[in-house]
């Protein structure tokens, strides 16, 4: 419920700001202004698009297939957003604390390509198809990547409950933690930036790198946007879709994008604690945590990725399929496996 | 084997310059470049910030001798009609009407003799060539450097420089038509006075009395030009 509450509305908040955002970055990026003209440095450029966009027609092709065309913006929708019941929020505040945590979010987001199928079939156009095609293609194969790469956290972590993962990296952690995993670096008590994950254990960089070029793949975002593609396919699976269920896959593509950074925070860069560790007398991390605090840690972790998506997408080129698949089944399959086994070691050895 | 770890460095590393590249824009998208002209000393040292040039609220300087809008300084035309003659897209309409006498000078001393009826020219078939503005004799005929000038009818990219009023007009015509009468009719006098034959009918000497009449062949730089006015057969329409 709490999820339902805090999430929902910020993930409509979110995709009114992150089109603003998008835009204003592409611009920069490209030495152009972006939106200007609408409100205050075009800040209600995003509103103004949205009203636009509730006021069109729900166009229903004659040769569609009725129940699939309209019962698939729902299910991407619902799907992604359901990701969102497990992720933790702050200090003592999660959505479903069940423990399987991540094994879930991983389960029901791979329902989203279930919808895009349907979308893309539904449609009865062959753009539509081959869109739908690529997207099924695309996400199984980076599932794989991307499970590889959450599992060397779990590995370290020892549980699924991501919560439980968030507690582990900081001062509140009831088991030891290490630096870099060497034992006689033990900083439990200075917490901080030292004992998140990615300082534990090294290594889950490359796991991290891992797992943000897989996480762009599930999220259809460039250089993976190969089912939406809209110069070859103008648009891809939501060719067909108009109104406010074209809405709904913005809406869920969005909220792809915001639920793998929340997890790219929470597992790799310490969840809702603070960088800052406690120093001597200077308990900066106990200073800096806490319930409104763990908020606002998460939150503007999440923000860092999601620029830096939206940075990468305005860098890099799509890839061809066959790079496309070249580049999970590969290289990033293998290196996923290698960093898993380097982890096992290293936790087996060291700590 | 080796290419496979060596694909993996070129991957990273490419990558990574590009996203710095990226990155670096998005920095010096803090600044804005100025709407300078090429002209300007600092011209090419500008290559960083923003490059958006906001058109109506800002606009690049436009250089002094560009060839845009034409415009035409009446008061100082003579009616010469070459604009007319040389214009390769024939945008230039110009309808004189012969004076009885010189009319007044324009600013560099030209006496005027013909009064301009109409002066239009059609902005729309202009192909800003400027070759009018080179035969002009008085120089009243220049390009400006108003560029924005679109309208939303074609129609209105016709521009008229005459001032007269209709009355004035047929009214000059009536005095040029009246005085031309009156020489042919001296001339026919003085013609049966000196030769005795009165077979011969006036109509023959007198020229049609439309009054429209074009007038050429003023040397080109010189400015006084001769009294003299060299009889051209009836204007043929426009040409």
């Amino acid at each position: 419920m709490i999820t339902f509450l805090i999430f929902l509305p910020f993930l409509l908040f979110f995709v009114v700001i992150a089109v603003y955002g998008e835009r204003k970055i592409s611009a920069f990026v490209q030495t152009r202004v972006g939106p200007i003209e609408v409100g205050p440095f075009g800040l209600f450029q995003t509103i103004a698009d949205l009203l636009k966009m509730l006021q069109k027609e729900d166009i229903r092709p004659f040769a569609i297939d009725k129940f699939l065309f309209l019962i698939a913006p729902l299910i991407v929708f619902a799907s992604v957003f359901t990701g969102y019941s497990v992720l933790p929020i702050t200090q003592g505040i999660a959505g479903s604390e069940i423990s399987t945590g991540v094994f879930f979010l991983l389960g029901v987001i791979s329902l989203d390509v279930l919808g895009i199928l349907m979308a893309g079939w539904g449609s009865n156009n062959k753009f539509s198809v081959l869109g739908a095609m690529r997207s099924v293609a695309q996400i199984v194969s980076y599932e794989i990547p991307l499970g590889l790469s959450i599992l060397a956290v779990v590995m370290l972590a020892g549980t699924l409950n991501l919560q439980e993962i968030s507690v582990l990296q900081g001062v509140q952690s009831e088991s030891p933690a290490y630096f870099l995993g060497i034992h006689s670096l033990e900083v439990t008590d200075i917490g901080g930036i030292l004992t998140w994950n990615i300082f534990q254990m090294p290594i889950l960089f490359v796991a991290f790198v891992i797992f943000f070029i897989s996480s762009l793949a599930e999220a259809n975002r460039v250089p993976f946007d190969l089912p939406e593609s809209e110069s070859e396919l103008i648009g891809g699976y939501h060719t067909e879709y108009s109104g406010f269920r074209w809405g709904l896959f913005m809406l869920a593509e969005y909220g792809m994008m915001l639920l793998v950074s929340f997890l790219a925070a929470i597992l790799f860069f310490g969840s809702w604690q603070s960088p800052l560790p406690n120093v001597g007398s200077f308990t900066l991390g106990d200073w800096t945590n806490g319930v409104v605090w763990g908020i606002f840690w998460l939150f503007l972790k999440a923000m860092f990725f999601i620029v830096l998506q939206m940075m990468v997408r305005w860098t890099y080129p799509r890839l061809r399929v066959d790079q496309l698949m070249t580049l999970s089944w590969k290289y990033l399959i293998p290196i996923s496996i290698f960093v898993l086994f380097i982890v096992g070691i290293w936790k087996l050895a060291l700590v | 084997m080796k290419d496979y770890f060596r694909h993996i460095a070129l991957a990273i590393s490419t990558s990574l310059s590009g996203l710095r590249l990226t990155f670096k824009y998005l920095f010096e998208a803090r600044e804005k470049r100025k709407p300078i002209g090429v002209a300007d000393d600092n011209y090419f040292e500008q290559d960083k910030g923003i490059a958006t040039l906001q058109y109506p609220f800002e606009s690049l300087p436009v250089p002094d001798n560009g060839r845009y809008k034409l415009h035409n300084e009446i008061d100082d035309c003579i009616v010469c009609d070459k604009c007319a003659k040389v214009c390769p897209v024939d945008c230039i309409e110009i309808e004189p009407v012969r004076a009885t006498e010189a009319i007044g000078n324009t600013s560099d001393g030209t006496p005027k003799r013909i009064y301009a009826a109409k002066f239009d020219i059609d902005m729309a078939k202009c192909c800003f060539c400027g070759l009018c503005t080179t035969v002009c004799p008085t120089e009243c005929l220049t390009m400006t450097k108003a560029y924005d000038f679109s309208t939303f009818d074609v129609k209105d990219h016709n521009y008229s420089f005459a001032e007269m009023s209709l009355v004035e007009i047929a009214q000059k015509r009536n005095e040029f038509a009246e005085f031309q009468a009156n020489k042919t009719k001296a001339k026919a006098i003085g013609v049966n006075d000196a030769s005795g034959v009165a077979a011969k009918p006036k109509v023959v000497i007198s020229k049609p009395v439309t009054g429209v009449k074009p007038v050429v062949g003023k040397p080109k730089p010189v400015f006084r030009p001769k009294p003299m006015i060299r009889k051209k057969p009836s204007d043929d329409g426009d040409n």
